[in-house]
């Protein structure tokens, strides 16, 4: 083998060396990213059941839709003036310490109720509490959609979505 | 459980095929370079070096597919360009006609590489969901203890080069150290995450570090004591590092505490300075690093820099690109296969190959740690946590010692170094990583819950392994002092808010 062979080879072996790592730090830069836009992410639900996991520490993955209700704020009750920014995995109500709103209210169940998007649209699910989860008078049963400005009552608390 | 179904919507891992290609490729191209260039034809045993590391490759790349198809699609083809490029080495050290190389050997060199990767194949498969791990807590402890004290039986360990860390099981030689690794990673992730509240928690604060209890260092003295003894008993320095090192780490990890650190670093100062004025080996060590070119510590006969000076000779030769596979002097360093194997590359590929292999470490160490932030349960990121962090130790204690950044000690390069203790512990680890980047990344099943199509309410939560940010399920088994395990978005969603 001539020498400029060996040396043109011994640089190529460098090349496709970098092109390694090059390649391999594209591949993690999506996730270094941080959360995609909202654009890509809505497409998936409706093919899959389940929706991409929002990557924690990637930063506060934001509501699912532009338009839709940003936060949710808590109107009457001990808490009131609370607001708690909306993800895409929802928000859990309750009075056990790993909800995301956390109340401390003997009313209401330590899993009381959940408040989750899917499709575009906003829903309202009791977690089987004791005292129940009313929308006006009414109690709500299984799954119901939820507009924003509509006044969820959970114990002596009563939440509801703004934009 | 969907035992061989690939689930619907996986990712196909095209990413990692692609990349174990051109992975594969390096390593073959490097075998080629190394034949070309000593032998002037193909070197014996290429196809079968070859054949082996592809097929092996690809058979982890489809069991992963099976078993953890979200698992990460990098450090699956990072680690076999590691693997494949030592594979070039050892055999370009092999073909050497040198004396010194007679260690060198490749055809042990690819039946340890093919038993790790085909381990970490086992492994993924059984072990389904990494928590399981956390039942082993205190016998992984056990484990770890006896492992770190089996070389010091009389008739199994015997002392190599002053350093007493080897045992011999009939024609095998194995390093117990390598595999306590892990262990006490499984031990520490076990028992922080119970205890951690505690450690992080109660005690006084002194000078803006809050330091914990008297009785809460009950453990963090056991570390340092078998540590200690390591490095007494044994004479392996860098061993003894990694372990206090793994733990002050992990430590920091669970409880966010600098004031761990400074204790840790206080303690090892301590035990350092001791052992460097008791032990001759380390003072000897100490004065190489200092002052290698001094004509009589290079004559020396024991404890010589011979070798260290030797490898920044060879490090200088290669330069910026390198003499190329197989055309530098690397055979003429000491232990070049497998101590040293970092300055022989530095020799055959550059300081542009070593920069690539950092790089391809660092990315690896990223990709550990960035799981452990993803991971949902405190076990799973302390014990991703801890092994990235090791790995990352481990290199820069090898690094650094070849680099002279700090006194030489006797750890492996993970991955390319010879040595079978080596390269099945740190498949193994890499098992682990797979397994729990797999739980980090696989789509949570809380989002589902409230689905339309299923309404049931406790789908999803009985299942447990999958808990949405705000990790309810969790909470039950794992909190502790009234903190949920996870310092899950929830808790930090509502701190941010109430500022």
């Amino acid at each position: 083998m001539s020498e400029l062979t060996f040396t043109l080879l011994r640089l190529g072996y460098l090349v496709l060396l970098w092109v390694f790592v090059l390649s391999a730090v594209a591949v993690l830069r999506r996730d270094l990213a941080g959360p995609r836009t909202s654009s890509s992410r809505r497409r998936r639900p409706e093919l899959a059941g389940p929706t991409p996991t929002p990557t924690p520490g990637g930063g506060a993955p934001r509501a699912p839709q532009r338009g839709g209700p940003s936060r949710l704020v808590v109107v009457a009750g001990p808490l009131t003036g609370t607001t708690i920014p909306l993800t895409s995995s929802g928000v859990l109500i309750g009075r056990a310490p790993s909800c995301t709103l956390v109340l401390d209210d003997d009313y209401s169940s330590s899993r009381h109720a959940r408040i989750f998007p899917q499709g575009g649209q906003w829903f309202v699910e009791d977690l089987g509490s004791t005292n129940g989860t009313y929308i006006g008078e009414e109690r709500v049963q299984g799954i119901i959609p939820l507009a924003p400005g509509v006044g969820v009552q959970i114990g002596q608390s009563v939440v509801e979505l703004q934009g | 459980m969907s035992a061989l179904r690939p689930e619907e919507n996986a990712p196909a891992r095209i990413a990692e095929a692609v990349l174990l290609v051109v992975a594969l490729a390096l390593g073959m191209g490097g075998m080629w370079m190394v034949g070309y260039s000593l032998e002037d034809g193909l070197p014996e045993g290429f196809w079968t070096y070859s054949i082996v590391l592809a097929a092996l490759a690809f058979t982890t790349h489809i069991v992963l597919r099976l078993r953890a198809p979200y698992a990460d699609q990098v450090i699956l083809p990072a680690v076999v360009l590691l693997n494949s490029v030592s594979m070039a080495m050892v055999l370009r050290l092999d073909l050497s006609p040198l004396d010194m190389m007679v260690g060198a050997n490749a055809p042990r060199h690819i039946m340890w590489s093919a038993i790790g990767i085909l381990l970490a194949c086992a492994i993924i498969f059984v072990i389904r969901d990494h928590r399981s791990l956390r039942r082993l807590t205190y016998t992984a402890m056990i484990v770890g203890i006896v492992l770190v004290v089996l070389p010091l039986v009389p008739g199994l360990g015997r002392e190599i080069n002053g350093a007493q860390i080897w045992i011999f099981i009939g024609p095998f030689s194995l390093q117990p150290a390598e595999f306590a690794k892990i262990a006490f990673a499984v031990f520490f992730a076990g028992y922080l995450v119970a205890n951690r509240d505690t450690l992080a928690l109660a005690g006084k604060k002194f000078l803006g570090l809050q330091l914990p209890r008297l009785r809460d260092l009950g453990p963090i003295l056991i570390v340092w004591a078998v540590s200690l003894a390591v490095l007494i008993g044994e004479k392996d320095l860098g061993t003894s590092l990694l372990f206090f090192g793994l733990f002050v780490g992990m430590l920091y990890l669970a409880t966010d505490r600098v004031g761990w650190i400074v204790i840790g670093l206080t303690m090892f100062a301590a035990g350092a300075v001791v052992a460097w004025s008791i032990f001759s080996h380390v003072q000897a060590r100490v004065d190489v690093w200092l002052d290698p070119l001094n004509p009589d510590l290079y004559d020396r006969e024991f404890g010589s820099s011979y070798q260290i000076v030797q490898g920044l000779f060879g490090m200088a030769h290669g330069g910026m690109f390198g003499a190329g596979w197989g055309e530098g002097y690397s055979d003429r360093v000491p232990f070049a296969y497998s101590d040293f194997i970092y300055a022989a590359l530095g020799e055959e590929l550059g300081l542009t190959g070593l920069l690539a292999i950092l790089l391809i470490y660092l990315v690896i160490v990223q990709r550990g740690l960035r799981h452990a932030v993803g991971v949902r349960d405190g076990f799973g990121k302390l014990l991703a946590g801890g092994l990235a962090f090791v790995m990352a130790l481990q290199l820069f204690v090898v690094v650094g010692g070849i680099t002279r950044i700090i006194p030489l000690t006797g750890l492996t390069l993970p991955f390319i170094a010879q040595g079978g203790s080596s390269l099945l512990a740190n498949w193994i680890v890499i098992a682990l990583l797979l397994r729990i980047s797999d739980a980090a990344r696989r789509p949570s099943a809380l989002p589902t819950r409230g689905a339309l199509a299923d309404p049931a309410p406790a789908m999803g939560g009985g299942d447990a392994i999958e808990v949405g940010g705000a990790g309810p399920v969790q909470a039950g088994t794992e909190a502790g002092a009234g903190r949920g395990t996870t310092p899950d978005e929830a808790t930090q969603i509502v701190r941010g808010v109430d500022r």
